[in-house]
């Protein structure tokens, strides 16, 4: 009789035992059993055909290849790559190696990031900010000049900062994957590459708005998010409406009645369940536009009702960690209502943030 | 006289020319792989032969030509690496242009043997006089009917097309040479999958670098068996050795695999020694990725062995004394030379050539660069050294691919070898940054 | 193929080798011609400004995004306006060991520019490059094609002259 070959793999991470199908990768395998063997990224993006195996953050320890073939890998594999052979032990967070590699990749990822936190509309949902408090050291040791770029206008609604960028291609697979011709792209090579359109176009089609929620830093961002809210300011609620482009199913973010922006939905890992379209993201700013379904399940990817950075989750104290206690803010809609950056930038609230920031970084 | 394998006829005139190369035994290698052998018999020979890849890492070329995936109706590919820009490395760049034919006699019965139909030869861009050669080279080839359709009536068709890269080291890397070749930018591919299953255009693909591909006429003129029989142990065969730097007669030598070191450097008939009236300070063996060790131990393993030119002997104390054989880029410095200077200069080319696409990489070589920058020109720290030290391990073995370690391994070695030199540029940044200004303490000369 | 450039076009024997090189791939592979039509059009128009790019994209029937991505990518191309003869020399160690140095700083005070720059009359633009794999043969530059080997600053001065007239 013909051997019939097992259709799941046994694979465990970090002692948890799952059952996946063999092709799975090892970061799905981890996110299926759950957030606390999942290895972080900042790269790996599942709804984008072949993004991952950049940033490096997700680095696991493979303690043994396979049933079969027991012997460990020589080195620290990408977990969102590799795939799961059966009876494969990967150690993730237990690894003291893994750790001690994670720690290197947030100073890597952290040497040239500007320190601008208070001022990026990302600060809060910011995957590097995440990355780092959960992953990192507190200091840094860099003591050489922050790399700068030249500015680049890509339009009238999406904000480029490319100092913030780490290069994790995201944004480049998404304008391939879903927008009908992509105009912006990685230029350049090495410690000098840059996204840029080359010659200072603006992108500018209908799903390309899409790059701000994939991005995972605030490299780019909403130019039409009105107000520029810090986003623990504000409170989101699921919403649709019919739409020829997209399903239409967004989320809209409050302050006050106020509708300041328009994003896609996002799983427990931080990324698009439904892409939206950019009439949908850009356009439909007021309630009337929208069928209101309710607030929505605030999931691991932004603070605003996770309180996470405090708690049983500080491992050690560090920068990011200080920074996020001292941006945490409870929602508090009676506070006074700005809406210019100008106004913000005079109220205590940042001011406070600003002070906290500089005294951090300047010893 | 040391059997010479690939150069025997390189100063004959005219042998850049078919018609001399022919005269001189010339494509009768693939007359009899072609009319006499079935493709398996080749690789077999081939296999026989123990040649290892000599690109740089020195995988055996037997093995990984019967690894290539053979699924039906999908074509496979043979692409010959001449990237060539390893600091150091000149010897792919000297048999082209003096031996055109060579490389593609080696091309020709290779591709057969792997049942490539269209072969690519990647060649840096720099080397644009270079591809004229090889395309005149083909175009004779052509001519005489060992190339094209139906190669002397056997039936097998092949096409060999030479492409010109744009000025990236990183595309010497295999998977970076196929993007690149495929009209990209040249980011090193996330492996699995490997060429061999997926390469170029995602069919099964085999890269070999110039000189390992130049070998596949003898072996198969001689026997595989008969190469086996030259070299020492499981360095069979002979290598290119491109030598520069400060010694009486840099350029490029064949050497039988085994050769001592000392008679390497010292014999008039390959270095002729450090250049007068010097004494030998350090080595780098094997191209600018290696690391760096001082002249003795160059000379002597840490036993006190004589070390041998070989992947071996070269190796043999690993990361503590030994280096590596590499690509054969053999460079010699003298006391004159500034360590410190040298180990930023090669730290500002790994920046340089980084592709950028993972962050340990991307901003650890920019990092190294910058703080070796600063000692060099008299700003350093004392932590700085322990500091480049730890830099340089945590991009090593975390990154895409191996430019990363290429690039941690000549800093770790500097300071593991010449701790002293960066401590005194540290501690004297006024001398140290005086023009020609070099630490004339302890280092052990030779 | 739409060339919808008028300024920007090869001459009729180039663009003959181009769809020459673009035959060389296999069908629906054309992309892989990039590189070689670059080198192609850099040859005939001396540097790789937005208009030939465009070109190049149409030409291979891509869009320009990808051809802007390669361009950027490889040190060969250059991106901005360029003197008649750009010397392209050699800065890395092994070059360095053997005299590099102090050759280019002759070379540059003969020019009277620095790296990147060209001199005011256009004749020259200095380029620095990583290692032209001639290490033994350096210190060395390349102008266009061609490879100058053992330079001192003796060669240097006569390689100068004789690209003045
Ligand atoms: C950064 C980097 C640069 C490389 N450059 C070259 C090169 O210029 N030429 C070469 O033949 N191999 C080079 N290699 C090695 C190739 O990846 C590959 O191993 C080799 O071409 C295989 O051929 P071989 O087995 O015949 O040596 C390089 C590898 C790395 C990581
Ligand atoms: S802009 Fe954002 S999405 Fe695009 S590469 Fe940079 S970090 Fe990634
Ligand atoms: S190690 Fe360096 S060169 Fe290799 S893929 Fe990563 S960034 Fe690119
Ligand atoms: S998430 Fe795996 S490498 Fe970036
Ligand atoms: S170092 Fe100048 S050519 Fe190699």
């Amino acid at each position: 009789m013909e051997d019939i070959k097992p259709i799941m793999f046994k694979v465990t991470v970090d002692g948890v035992e799952v059952e996946v199908a063999p092709g799975t990768t090892i970061m799905q395998a981890a996110r299926k059993i759950g957030p606390e063997v999942a290895p972080p990224a900042m790269c790996y993006y599942e709804p984008l055909k072949g993004t991952g195996g950049k940033c490096r953050a997700c680095l696991v320890k493979v303690a043994a290849g396979s049933a079969k073939d027991p012997r460990p890998m020589p080195k620290l594999v990408a977990s969102c790559i590799t795939p799961v052979q059966d009876g494969m032990i990967v150690e993730n967070f237990t690894s003291p190696q893994v750790v001690e590699a994670r720690k290197a990749v947030v100073e890597f990822l952290l040497l040239n990031h500007p320190l601008d936190c208070p001022v990026c509309d990302q600060a809060g949902e910011c995957h590097l900010q995440d990355f780092s408090y959960e992953n990192g050291v507190g200091t840094t040791r860099y003591e050489e000049e922050r790399r700068t770029f030249e500015k680049e206008d890509i339009g009238p609604y999406i904000q480029l900062h490319m100092t913030r960028c780490v290069l994790c291609y995201r944004c480049v697979y998404t304008a391939d994957q879903l927008t009908d011709g992509r105009v912006h792209g990685v230029m350049g090579r090495g410690d000098h590459a840059e996204i840029s359109t080359y010659i200072g176009r603006a992108i500018d089609n209908d799903f390309s708005g899409n790059v701000i929620d994939v991005c995972p830093v605030g490299a780019l961002t909403d130019k039409t998010y009105r107000f520029k809210n810090r986003v623990w300011f504000s409170k989101p609620v699921d919403a649709h409406c019919d739409c020829e482009k997209c399903s239409g199913n967004v989320q809209l973010w409050y302050r006050g009645d106020e509708v300041i922006r328009v994003t896609a939905r996002k799983n427990e890992w931080g990324e698009v369940k439904e892409f939206i379209c950019n009439a949908c993201r850009f356009e439909k700013k007021k309630t009337s536009d929208w069928v209101i379904e309710g607030p929505s399940k605030v999931k691991r990817a932004s603070v605003i009702s996770a309180n996470k950075y405090a708690g049983n989750l500080i491992k050690k104290p560090d920068f990011a960690l200080k920074l996020a206690e001292s941006q945490y803010k409870k929602i508090d809609d009676t506070r006074p209502f700005v809406s210019e950056m100008s106004e913000i930038k005079k109220s205590e609230d940042y001011k406070t943030l600003m002070q906290q920031n500089e005294n951090y970084f300047k010893k | 006289m040391a059997t010479k394998i690939l150069t025997e006829h390189i100063s004959t005139p005219g042998i850049e020319t078919f018609e001399v190369y022919r005269k001189k035994g010339g494509y009768t290698a693939v007359e009899k792989a072609i009319k006499k052998m079935t493709p398996d018999e080749v690789v077999e020979e081939v296999k026989k032969s123990g040649v290892r890849g000599r690109g740089g890492a020195g995988f055996p070329m037997g093995m990984k030509w019967s690894f290539l995936a053979k699924p039906e109706g999908i074509p496979r590919y043979l692409v010959c690496n001449a990237d060539e820009s390893e600091p150091g490395t000149f010897k792919d760049h000297y048999l082209m242009k003096n031996m055109p034919h060579l490389l593609i006699e080696g091309m020709i019965i290779s591709s057969y043997a792997l049942g490539a139909n269209k072969s690519f030869i990647y060649v840096r861009g720099e080397l644009m006089y270079v591809i004229r050669i090889l395309e005149k080279a083909i175009e004779e080839a052509k001519a005489a009917g060992f190339l094209g359709k139906n190669i002397l009536g056997s039936g097998y068709d092949l096409e060999l097309v030479v492409h010109p890269g744009g000025g990236a080291y990183i595309c010497g890397e295999e998977t970076a040479l196929l993007e690149s070749l495929e009209g990209k930018r040249g980011n090193p591919r996330n492996k699995p999958p490997f060429p061999a299953v997926k390469g170029l255009y995602q069919s099964p693909t085999v890269v070999n670098n110039v000189e390992s591909i130049a070998t596949v006429s003898w072996i198969i003129n001689n026997g595989g068996e008969a190469y086996a029989a030259v070299g020492v142990g499981k360095s069979t065969g002979t290598k290119l050795i491109s030598a520069s730097g400060h010694i009486k007669n840099p350029g490029v030598y064949e050497i039988t695999l085994g050769l001592s070191c000392d008679e390497f450097l010292n014999s008039d008939e390959y270095c002729g020694g450090v250049r007068a009236g010097h004494r030998l300070k350090a080595v780098v063996a094997g191209g600018s990725s290696v690391p760096i060790v001082p002249g003795a131990l160059f000379l002597k393993t840490a036993n006190g062995e004589d070390r041998l030119m070989s992947y071996e002997s070269l190796s043999d104390g690993g990361f503590v004394s030994g280096t590596m054989l590499g690509s054969g880029g053999f460079i010699a410095f003298d006391e004159t030379a500034c360590i410190v200077r040298n180990t930023w200069n090669f730290s500002r080319f790994y920046e340089h050539e980084s592709c950028g696409q993972c962050s340990p990489c991307r901003e650890g070589t920019g990092w190294m660069q910058k703080v070796l920058n600063r000692i060099e020109h008299g700003k350093g720290n004392m932590s700085d050294i322990d500091l480049l030290v730890d830099v340089s391990k945590k991009i090593e073995g975390n990154t895409i691919c191996p430019l990363g370690d290429a690039a941690a391994w000549p800093v770790a070695s500097a300071i593991r070898h010449f701790r002293d030199e960066f401590e005194w540029h540290i501690k004297h940044p006024l001398e140290a940054t005086k023009p020609g200004a070099v630490y004339m303490g302890d280092g052990v000369l030779v | 193929m739409t060339d919808t450039n008028t300024k920007i076009s090869f001459t009729p024997e180039r663009l003959a080798k181009a769809k020459e090189m673009i035959a060389r791939y296999p069908d629906g592979k054309q992309k892989s011609a990039i590189m070689p039509i670059m080198h192609l059009a850099q040859e005939q128009f001396a540097w790789m400004s937005q208009d030939v790019m465009d070109y190049v994209a149409s030409l291979l029937d891509i869009t320009p995004i990808e051809v802007y991505e390669v361009a950027t990518f490889y040190t060969m191309f250059h991106l901005e306006p360029v003197g008649k003869h750009v010397i392209e020399y050699c800065r890395t160690g092994p070059c360095v060991l053997m005299g590099g140095e102090e050759v280019f700083s002759h070379l540059k005070n003969k020019l009277g520019i620095k790296k990147g720059e060209t001199t005011a009359d256009g004749l020259f633009t200095l380029k620095e490059v990583e290692c032209l794999a001639a290490c033994g043969w350096g210190p060395c530059f390349q102008i266009r094609e061609k490879y100058y080997m053992h330079l001192n600053n003796q060669k240097v001065d006569e390689i100068i002259e004789e690209l003045s007239k």
